[in-house]
């Protein structure tokens, strides 16, 4: 049934031409302006049109090996994240054992650290002169750390870690939309246990791990802090572009940034091709997902408890050890194996210290003012994404994906290119080294979560509604204030607090182009953690930590009033 | 100068022609029905009605004036959605009394035509109940209240029973009929449940494949069905592919069935008449159709036999096979009946009906 009528005429024409202003200028001067900018940049030397950028960035030896690393870091990553999510999605999804419900709540724990504060954390957790090592140390007494938290080993540790939630949560979701009776039907028909796996499950769970294998490599590709603290000799393509743009040679960011975005962007084509093919048409008839098995054998059952408590543990250490070392005086950790001496001193720190408080406000004020712009706009986009018949509706979502899509180093390095200095479209519109420069980059990194978020509640919102409002002589502006907006803010308030999270503890776009008086959380945590302040880059990662939960548990409160 | 008439209204989604040129005349005061099965673009016909669709070409005239391209909300028309479509977010109260705060009534008279509806629907003192703690019927008054709270100048129904149980689908049927009566409104009925149209609608249009085949009484639409497609969509009808072998002149037919080849003789109007070469349709009920076990030399009797005997409670459907020509009788009881059994059909010439030509 064609239910766009309405929507049709839902707004009228001036009220459509404004809209459609806002949506076209943002998208403009946000998403096409600045990739386009990037992109001419990197094929101009001196005004004139050449590819000696390329033909430069791409014979030194650097580059070729952070291409090279960059990939095959993703590949590992997709490849030891599957290893670890997809089984534990099957055990923890298919049966249920003492200790399912702990490690279920604590599974997505990674999810919402901030890559920053994982890093800390690990540094602190796993690192020469963190607990685990010392502890080996004075316990064998030996001479020196019995690892350094370098390279290869610390890099797909790390991002393991952080990435498996993608697997795991996607296989979980998957196994739940399989029918049950699918599987029992082909063992009705004398297929055996694995042949059913095989055969039943797996295929249609394709397309939940080709969406989790996109993600896991897009966010290994994207990865900057890791590599940054322990990535030894192990040098990304991002970091490549940290150094080049540190060194001051633009052109080399540039040329290397489309590089990498050219890695991304044929990632996301690439997997979305192949999940187009392996795509299955929803079945007809409503189905029942499996019930957990309760595990029968008691060996068996005692070894899934062990493995839930083991995970458990593994996945809580890390967040343990920063709050730990949060409550660390300063100097009191040396060489022992836990620090030695506690205070709330780095805390106090944070509140009094004028420049730790001025530091939370400047976060607090950017990621605000980027999220509740971002919910705003997305108002604007989604009125022309409902509309089926809007011939740029393709163009528009493709237009709000491509950030999203993008390392944060690309964005950031884009926006920077573009906005840098008086252009001929701009005039002397510049916003590097201005207050507006990490809000409007945070804008464009996040504002596709709102978006997706406000386009999810308006799909669940039934479009006979605003029908029925419509024919009991509400008007479209009566219609939208009274019937749309009460029952989608939950989704898109939900959406606007995880963008304003993500943002709060941003890292990677914000050390390219920060400004030195108006300098964000994580800026502030590398800073200390360089300077040997443990306690108080700890204490940083506790306090953002608490507020990314707090609002977690109130955008998911939010989402549970949308249904 | 009729109160509602569509005029020629067509209306396609991408290639699908969902309405094709529809005319229609609906009287003040009348239950009109359009009926016909799923995807037959009765739903569309109703959404263009109350404005939610536009039609692609035709106009839409309103007590004389042309509402075409009038929006839905300056129409003043009260629709009833096969979902009910009740704001989840607002109690049973505010859900009545949306389109009264729309036309910026004060809140004296809000409460008194909400409480007035809420009334009429035998649901009085609900007002401040949340809509999802209420049962399907007790939601589909709620939706019924709300439309007539704006005092509609036409009551639109889009299969509003659909979604109610059996039992209580014919309950509220008959309250639903008596409240418009009462209240003396218009209203336009969809549906795809032959049987709800008939009980409900004193004039009933059907539908098939986005054209309008035929308007007229429930009884008329039953019994002289003008288009192949009603006959075989109203209820159970023995189709029987036939030649005329008489002249134009008579005013009886002379038919030759294709099947059978049995003689068959019915009166037909002049204008009704095929040409001799082509092949038409006639149409029989079931319940029309006479068996009886004992040779009968009456006009229009065949021998057949029995193929089948079919029991479903206060009916027995037969099955007989009369020398190729296959037919339903619907009989009061089946005890002297048999399978393999020899027996001759009437069938009655007044009940044998000509349909129009083709397949429309």
């Amino acid at each position: 049934m064609n239910t766009d009528s309405l929507r049709q005429i839902r707004f009228y024409p001036w009220r459509s031409v404004v809209l459609f202003f806002i949506t076209a200028v943002v998208l403009v001067y946000g998403v096409i302006y600045p990739n386009l900018s990037v992109l001419i940049t990197s094929f101009q030397r001196a005004g004139a049109w050449t590819l000696v950028n390329y033909r430069e960035v791409l014979s030194q030896w650097v580059v070729i090996e952070a291409i090279v690393s960059s990939l095959g870091l993703s590949v590992g990553t997709v490849l030891l994240c599957a290893i670890v999510g997809v089984p534990l999605a099957f055990l923890f999804e298919r049966f249920t054992f003492p200790g399912r419900r702990l490690f279920a709540a604590l599974a997505t724990l990674p999810l919402v650290l901030p890559p920053l504060v994982g890093t800390v954390a690990f540094i602190f957790l796993f690192g020469e002169s963190g607990i685990l090592a010392h502890g080996i140390q004075n316990f064998l007494a030996l001479e020196n750390p019995p690892w350094r938290l370098r390279g290869w080993p610390a890099l797909l540790l790390f991002h393991t870690y952080t990435m498996y939630p993608f697997f795991y949560v996607l296989t979980g979701a998957g196994l739940r939309r399989i029918d049950a009776s699918l599987a029992e039907a082909a063992r009705s028909l004398g297929a055996s246990k694995t042949v059913v796996l095989r055969r039943v499950v797996l295929p249609q769970l394709t397309p939940s791990l080709l969406a989790a294998a996109l993600l896991t490599f897009m966010t290994s590709m994207a990865s900057f802090s890791a590599p940054l603290f322990f990535g030894g000799d192990v040098r990304v393509l991002t970091l490549e572009i940290f150094t080049a743009r540190q060194r001051g040679d633009a052109v080399m960011a540039v040329t290397e940034t489309v590089v990498l975005a050219i890695i991304s962007l044929g990632a996301l084509v690439f997997f979305q091709r192949y999940e187009g093919t392996r795509k299955f048409a929803a079945a007809a008839m409503k189905g029942a997902p499996r019930r957990r098995a309760i595990i029968a054998s008691g060996k068996a059952r005692v070894l899934a408890t062990v493995v839930a408590v083991i995970f458990a543990i593994v996945l809580v250490l890390p967040v343990a050890t920063l709050f730990l070392v949060s409550f660390a005086r300063e100097g009191s950790w040396t060489t022992q194996t836990l620090p030695s001496d506690y205070t709330l001193a780095n805390y106090q720190r944070l509140f009094a210290d004028p420049f730790a408080s001025e530091v939370f406000f400047n976060s607090f004020t950017m990621s605000a003012i980027a999220a509740v712009a971002a919910l705003l706009w997305s108002f604007c986009v989604v009125t022309f994404l409902r509309r089926r018949r809007f011939v740029g509706r393709r163009l528009v979502s493709l237009l709000v994906l491509i950030p999203w899509a993008l390392p944060g180093t690309v964005v950031a390095v884009s926006v920077a290119d573009a906005y840098g200095s008086p252009g001929s479209l701009l005039g002397s519109f510049v916003l590097v080294g201005t207050f507006w420069i990490l809000p409007v980059v945070y804008f464009l990194r996040f504002m596709p979560l709102v978006v997706r978020a406000l386009q999810a509640s308006m799909e669940q919102l039934d479009p006979t509604l605003e029908e029925a409002a419509g024919s009991l002589g509400a008007r479209a502006w009566q219609r939208f204030t009274r019937v749309t907006l009460p029952l989608v803010w939950p989704g898109a308030v939900a959406g606007t607090l995880l963008a304003f999270v993500i943002a709060l503890g941003e890292y990677v776009a914000s050390v390219l182009v920060f400004v030195p008086g108006n300098r964000p959380i994580s800026i502030a945590i590398a800073s200390e953690l360089r300077d040997f302040n443990l306690g108080a880059a700890a204490a940083y990662g506790v306090v953002l930590i608490v507020i990314i939960s707090i609002s977690m548990m109130v955008a998911g409160k939010l989402e549970r009033l949308r249904s | 100068m009729s109160f509602l008439s569509l005029n020629g209204i067509s209306r396609s989604f991408g290639t699908t022609r969902a309405v094709a040129d529809v005319w229609l005349d609906v009287h003040q005061g009348e239950f009109f029905g359009l009926l016909g099965p799923s995807g037959c673009g009765k739903t569309t016909t109703l959404r263009m009605i109350a404005g939610l669709e536009k039609p692609d070409s035709g106009s839409i005239e309103f007590q004389g004036s042309d509402i075409t391209n009038l929006p839905p909300e300056r129409r003043g028309f009260g629709m009833v959605f096969q979902n009910y479509a009740l704001f989840p977010h607002l109690n049973v109260f505010d859900n009545v009394a949306f389109g009264l705060r729309a036309r910026h009534k004060t809140k004296a008279e809000m409460a008194e035509r909400v409480a007035s509806a809420l009334e009429l629907v035998q649901l009085p003192g609900y007002g401040k109940r949340p809509v999802d703690e209420l049962s399907g019927g007790q939601q589909q008054r709620v939706a019924i209240a709300r439309a007539i709270a704006i005092e509609p100048a036409l009551l639109l129904f889009d299969e509003p029973l659909s979604n109610l149980d059996v039992s209580l689908r014919e309950e509220t049927r008959s309250e639903l009929r008596e409240l418009v009566t009462r209240l003396g409104l218009t209203a336009v009925y969809v549906t795809h449940d032959q049987e709800e149209a008939f009980a409900l609608c004193d004039r009933i249009s059907v539908m098939v494949g986005g054209k309008l085949m035929q308007t007229g009484r429930p009884r008329e639409l039953y019994e002289q069905p003008a288009e192949i497609s009603v006959a075989s969509f109203l209820g159970r009808n023995n189709l029987i592919k036939a030649m005329r072998l008489s002249s134009s002149k008579t005013a009886e037919g002379e038919f030759k069935t294709l099947e059978g080849g049995h003689t068959l003789h019915l009166p037909v109007k002049h204008e009704d008449l095929a040409p001799l070469n082509k092949p038409v349709f006639l149409a029989i009920r079931p319940e029309h159709v006479q068996l009886s076990t004992n040779d009968h030399e009456a006009e229009n009797s065949l021998r057949g036999n029995i193929r089948e005997i079919v029991f479903a409670g206060a009916t027995s459907t037969v099955h007989v096979d009369a020398g190729g020509l296959l037919l339903e009788a619907l009989v009061l009881r089946a005890d002297g009946f048999e399978v393999d059994q020899p027996c001759s059909v009437i069938l009655p010439k007044d009940r044998l009906t000509l349909l129009k030509n083709g397949r429309g």
